[in-house]
């Protein structure tokens, strides 16, 4: 049976190999900032410690959650590159990760992006934008006001 | 299995291709698809008879009020209610759980009260209770769910000898096709005393329901989930009961008399009805009624019976497919969890193919948290629904399964 473009889009092999492996899983322990991120309408849900340094770059993070392989993968993705960046780095790419899965506004630096570029696929499933964006409003979170809760 | 295929004509909306591919409509448990038999009915009230009810003097008024106040009558015989007078319309199950949490409540709990509900309520049959026990000061214990996805009966006994108030419970269980044993639960709580409220949504327009031989208080349905509108459903409370109870909302309809200080209240079912009703929609799920019977309730169970057993099997034969649930006896539906991938992929990997599942937590959280699942994937079926069509979705199935390994 045919499987549409769109679906395999959606579902690149990246993205399925970061939901079934994801990268920086686990919990940080320590002074660190907490958040945890939920999507009241269908469960998925993301926790994200984060440390920062003492230039206020992000030093380490590392997340668990469950949910959907969207959800799962971009938080993977998302915390391969973020690790290491310092916040306006972070923040900057937080603003073109909305641009591309939205498809709203143009990308200020696709190379920055790099294979954050392949969740692309979310902007045919406008319901699935906020599974691919509730890990980086976890991050929106940590990096603004710190430790607490935030609904997709 | 009755071959009810030709059914299908009637309901325009199957009549379609999804992404390409002929629909397969398998959400039923969460609204059923409208026959052309009520849709024609709807049409021909607004455009002949529509008018306010029960106030006008005029031909109109009183054609609506006649066809407003027959499916009153019609609904009590589907549920096979003493009297009209017992039926309350409702906008669906919903708000007839909350008018029962807040009038009843409030009347009759006490601090130390118990509420007793169980492990598989959806929300709707969950969350109002958690009010009314805040506000009463009662407390909530539930009836724990087995493995096999029936009520532990064993604890139930001791359960109801706790200084149990009300009992509310879910006739069919939307998450695991658990069919409860609805008489024995009621005759359980009514020699020791206890109020009875029923859940009927996934029950009623699916197997024959009657309240008398269930011999419950309060029973509360959705018109959509049974080819009627959606916006209207029904309370049954037992009259002597609904008489005890005060007024719910207030304003037109449900006074005698208005003073600038106070107020005198009509009788059941007036009391509950405040302000102009969904007349469209209690006519509209009259002709619901009218078609069902057409077709028989136990045909339609026994047909949703067959689908389903060929699902269950299907799906069994699935590599890292876990079905939750009772194998038999169960409502028309199957729920299941991938090994490989989360309800909501999926579900969007069968939408693509033009099947409607439904993947998530179907309003059941503390559900899902007892079988340990984020959320599960749910084909529910009615009668308009082939063998044919179960087919495809196993062979759509076996394709998601590769695709997401």
């Amino acid at each position: 049976m045919p499987i549409s473009d769109d679906l395999r889009d959606l579902y690149q092999q990246v993205i399925l190999d970061h939901s079934r492996h994801p990268r920086n899983h686990g919990e940080l322990s320590g002074d660190c900032i907490h958040v945890h991120g939920d999507n009241p309408t269908c469960g998925d849900e993301i926790d994200l410690w984060l440390k920062l340094s003492p230039e206020g770059g992000v030093e380490d993070l590392k997340f668990s959650g469950q949910g959907c392989a969207i959800s799962q993968a971009s938080a993977s993705m998302m915390t391969v590159k973020i690790k290491g960046t310092s916040k306006d780095k972070a923040t900057s790419l937080l603003e073109d990760f909305r641009r591309v899965v939205t498809g709203e506004g143009q990308v200020a630096d696709e190379d920055a992006l790099g294979e954050l570029q392949l969740l692309e696929g979310v902007q045919k499933f406008p319901q699935r934008v906020k599974c691919a964006m509730l890990a980086w409003r976890a991050l929106e979170q940590a990096l603004g006001e710190g430790s607490g809760d935030v609904h997709a | 299995m009755t071959d009810l295929s030709h059914l299908r004509a009637d309901f325009p909306v199957l009549h379609q291709q999804v992404h390409g591919r002929p629909l397969v409509y398998f959400d039923n448990a969460a609204t059923s698809q409208k026959p052309r038999q009520v849709l024609d009915v709807l049409r021909h009230y607004y455009e002949v008879d529509n008018a306010n009810v029960h106030r006008g003097l005029h031909e109109l008024s009183m054609r609506a009020t006649d066809a407003f106040e027959a499916a009153r009558v019609r609904t009590a015989r589907f549920l096979g209610a003493d009297r009209p007078e017992e039926i309350i319309f409702t906008r669906g199950t919903t708000e007839a759980v909350n008018l029962v949490a807040q009038v009843w409540a409030a009347q009759f709990l006490r601090p130390g009260d118990v509420i007793l509900t169980t492990g598989m309520e959806h929300h709707s049959n969950l969350v109002p209770w958690q009010l009314a026990a805040r506000r009463s000061g009662a407390t909530l214990r539930h009836i724990p769910v087995l493995d096999d996805g029936t009520l532990d009966l064993e604890a139930l006994d001791t359960l109801l000898d706790g200084p149990v108030k009300l009992f509310a419970f879910v006739h069919v269980s939307n998450s695991l096709g658990t069919i409860n044993p609805a008489r024995e639960l009621c005759a359980k709580a009514r020699v020791r005393g206890i109020t009875t409220f029923v859940d009927g949504a996934q029950a009623v327009g699916h197997l024959p329901v009657d309240v008398r031989e269930i011999g419950c208080d309060f029973y509360a349905f959705s018109g959509h989930k049974m080819c009627g509108p959606t916006g209207i459903g029904a309370l049954y409370g037992r009259y002597e009961l609904l008489e005890s109870m005060d007024p719910w909302q207030g304003g037109g309809e449900m006074i005698l008399g208005v003073t600038l200080e106070s107020s005198t209240y009509k009788a059941p079912p007036a009391r509950f009805e405040a302000g102009t009703p969904d007349i469209s929609g209690a006519i509209g799920l009259a002709a619901a009624m009218d078609y069902l019977d057409g077709i028989g309730l136990d045909v339609i169970q026994s047909h949703g019976e067959a689908l389903t057993r060929l699902a269950w099997e299907g799906l069994r034969e699935l590599p890292g497919v876990r079905l939750l649930g009772p194998a038999s006896p169960r409502a028309a539906l199957v729920a299941f969890s991938l090994a490989s991938a989360h309800p909501h992929d999926l579900v969007e990997f069968v939408n693509t193919q033009g099947v409607a599942l439904r993947g998530g937590h179907h309003c059941t959280q503390p559900l899902m948290k007892r079988f340990k699942v984020p959320g599960t994937s749910r084909a529910s079926f009615y009668f308009y629904n082939t063998p044919k069509e179960v087919q495809r979705l196993l062979e759509v199935l076996r394709e998601a399964i590769r695709f997401f390994g």
